[in-house]
């Protein structure tokens, strides 16, 4: 058993696992109004605070509400959004970078500059600086985490586009007489978007915890909306009577991030020679 | 050397100029008039003749690059405003700056926490590859990249504080509070760190020079912490730098989640109360604080790894 779960964390199995676990949130996302006994809205005060039973698996909130039914809708918001959050920030990313990288120059020294000073700042309070500025929500928190989070992409991606910038096939498509624009969507792109795909479910996997913290903090979600932050931020008001509300909602969150860094170690060990050699001599 | 070092100070002062702005241009980024926020954040209702008063008195009719220098100027004059908090009303900076000693030190406590732990285990398990402790180590560090702060922090409270009534559940004192803090803050980071040591540390022990030793036929102990240990320990020292940064970063939650008086749950709370001059005191100085220790780790670095100032 052990030995089955250290095969898994050591090779290509990571993939499989991990997308195995991100597969089956997908669908229990997808089928929720199947798979939750209760509407996750629905308040029952009778039952309030209690521990879980054969009607309510993960016992019942401070509402009386299903906490089975909230953490399966749950898995509705944080997974879609989370990838959302990272995708929008992977293409302005893999674009500026791309461009700023294919162009050179001052206007990438321009850029760059400007990604160095944001990288430079710390993540989570430039997030936060601009909660404070547009006001909590779901959508501005979104809109924080993809400020945030494009910097590592468009840096990533400008490095892979100079290593490639000269290679004769841009060149060739430069003296057939393509235009810039065709040479990075048709050329340049495609060749530069693997090595960030590790870090696309890394930054899922940190996306989907962001937004869960931010709503934690009460910035992000607001209630009565099923999300598991908030759900850990209302069940730890309940911790001594009910401890049901707060293992449940982390277990999901928990299981998804560590679904998401398994994929994206695994890939990156795929695709990275380097890092297979050095996974290698770590985990034989 | 020198000129990696000034090269690196030329970025940072272009990152605190642009955290100045960013933190100067809250103000006038909230949606809204900046005098009619303040003033009524104040009690005072918003009239034309009150609003022009309140301009002139703050210097809000001015343009807005010269309201920058001179916010710029007062703030590097130690004059951050007053917090607008009803039971505040208190000048922003001493305020800040206590709650920072707060952070710095839980900071400190996790940071110190992490390497107590990652070092040991790390070494341990790249000097006995395939062993229960090696074996263990990936197991645990995988969950423990994977578990949240906001999550660990309750459940140690429900553990160690309310089942075991071991350790105080929020406050700030003497050590037994800091524990639990310390901990739900330190775990994420010593599993992060402790595959960092032992990827170096395996990657030490594969160096000729230990090859060398090994054949002088000295003692095992010694060539681990003599010999691999001083060539592991470079990565480490890059990785807490790292690490203490997203410490400063994380505290927020664990402030959050224990009542802990630093700057992460200052920020919180103030951007909750829309305590404008509160948020940039405290954006101010957690970036200040966090580019400065980055600034750090890159010079100590580039000054213990000759390597790094040819590569750049």
């Amino acid at each position: 058993m052990i030995d089955e779960i250290l095969d898994i964390l050591k090779g290509d199995r990571r993939i499989l696992l991990g997308s195995t676990i991100i597969c089956t949130i997908f669908l229990v996302a997808v089928f929720a109004p199947l798979i939750a006994p209760h509407d996750p809205l629905a308040q029952n005060l009778e039952r309030r605070l209690s521990p879980p039973s054969s009607e309510y698996p993960m016992g019942a909130d401070n509402l009386g509400r299903c906490v089975f039914s909230r953490v399966v809708y749950g898995a509705r918001l944080s997974l879609p959004i989370g990838m959302a959050i990272t995708g929008t920030a992977l293409v302005i990313g893999a674009l500026i970078g791309a461009i700023s990288g294919f162009l050179g120059g001052r206007c990438d020294e321009f850029v760059m500059r400007i990604v160095d000073v944001l990288l430079a700042f710390p993540g989570l309070i430039l997030a936060l600086v601009i909660i404070a500025v547009m006001g909590p929500g779901i959508l501005n928190a979104s809109f924080a985490l993809v400020a945030v989070g494009w910097t590592g992409f468009a840096r990533m991606v400008r490095a892979s586009t100079l290593a490639i910038r000269d290679a004769g096939f841009m060149e060739g498509a430069k003296a057939l007489g393509a235009s810039d624009f065709y040479i990075i969507r048709r050329h340049l792109l495609p060749n530069v978007i693997a090595p960030v795909l590790p870090m696309a479910f890394l930054g899922a996997g940190y996306s989907i915890l962001a937004l869960a913290g931010l709503s934690f903090l009460g910035l992000g979600v607001r209630p009565p909306t099923p999300e598991w932050g908030l759900m850990l931020s209302d069940g730890r008001l309940f911790m001594r009577s009910a401890p049901h509300l707060m293992i449940f909602p982390g277990i999901a969150l928990s299981m998804t991030i560590l679904a998401f860094n398994l994929a994206g170690d695994g890939i990156r060990y795929a695709l990275d020679t380097k890092s297979r050699m050095t996974d290698e001599a770590l985990w034989r | 050397m020198l000129r990696y070092a000034v090269r690196r100070l030329a970025l940072m002062v272009l990152t605190v100029l642009g955290i100045s702005l960013l933190t100067f241009s809250l103000l006038h980024l909230v949606p809204g008039d900046p005098a009619e926020i303040l003033l009524r954040q104040q009690g005072v209702m918003p009239t034309p003749e009150a609003l022009d008063k309140f301009r002139a008195a703050a210097g809000l009719s001015e343009p807005l690059p010269l309201q920058y220098l001179r916010w710029l100027n007062s703030a590097i004059h130690g004059d951050l405003g007053r917090s607008l908090a009803v039971s505040y009303g208190r000048p922003v900076l001493p305020e800040v700056l206590i709650r920072l000693i707060a952070t710095l030190e839980l900071a400190s406590a996790s940071l110190a926490f992490s390497i107590l732990i990652s070092l040991p285990l790390g070494v341990l398990s790249a000097a006995r590859r395939g062993s229960w402790l090696d074996k263990s180590l990936l197991i645990v560090s995988s969950l423990g990249t994977a578990v949240p702060a906001f999550w660990l922090g309750p459940l140690l409270i429900l553990i160690f504080s309310v089942y075991l009534g071991w350790l105080p559940v929020c406050g700030r004192g003497g050590l037994e509070h800091l524990i639990l803090p310390a901990l739900t803050l330190g775990i994420g980071a010593a599993a992060l760190t402790s595959r960092v040591v032992q990827a170096s540390m395996i990657e030490a022990l594969l160096e000729d020079c230990i090859l060398t030793a090994r054949a002088k036929g000295l003692p095992e102990m010694h060539i681990i912490l003599k010999h691999a240990l001083r060539n592991a320990l470079l990565p480490l020292i890059t990785i807490s730098g790292l690490q203490f940064g997203w410490l400063l970063q994380g505290a927020v939650f664990a402030e959050v989640i224990f009542t802990w008086p630093g700057l992460g749950k200052l920020l919180v709370d103030s951007i909750s109360s829309r305590d404008l001059p509160m948020v940039q005191g405290c954006v101010l100085f957690i970036s200040l604080v966090f580019v400065l220790v980055n600034l750090a780790v890159d010079i100590l670095y580039s000054w213990l790894d000759p390597r790094v100032r040819y590569d750049r």
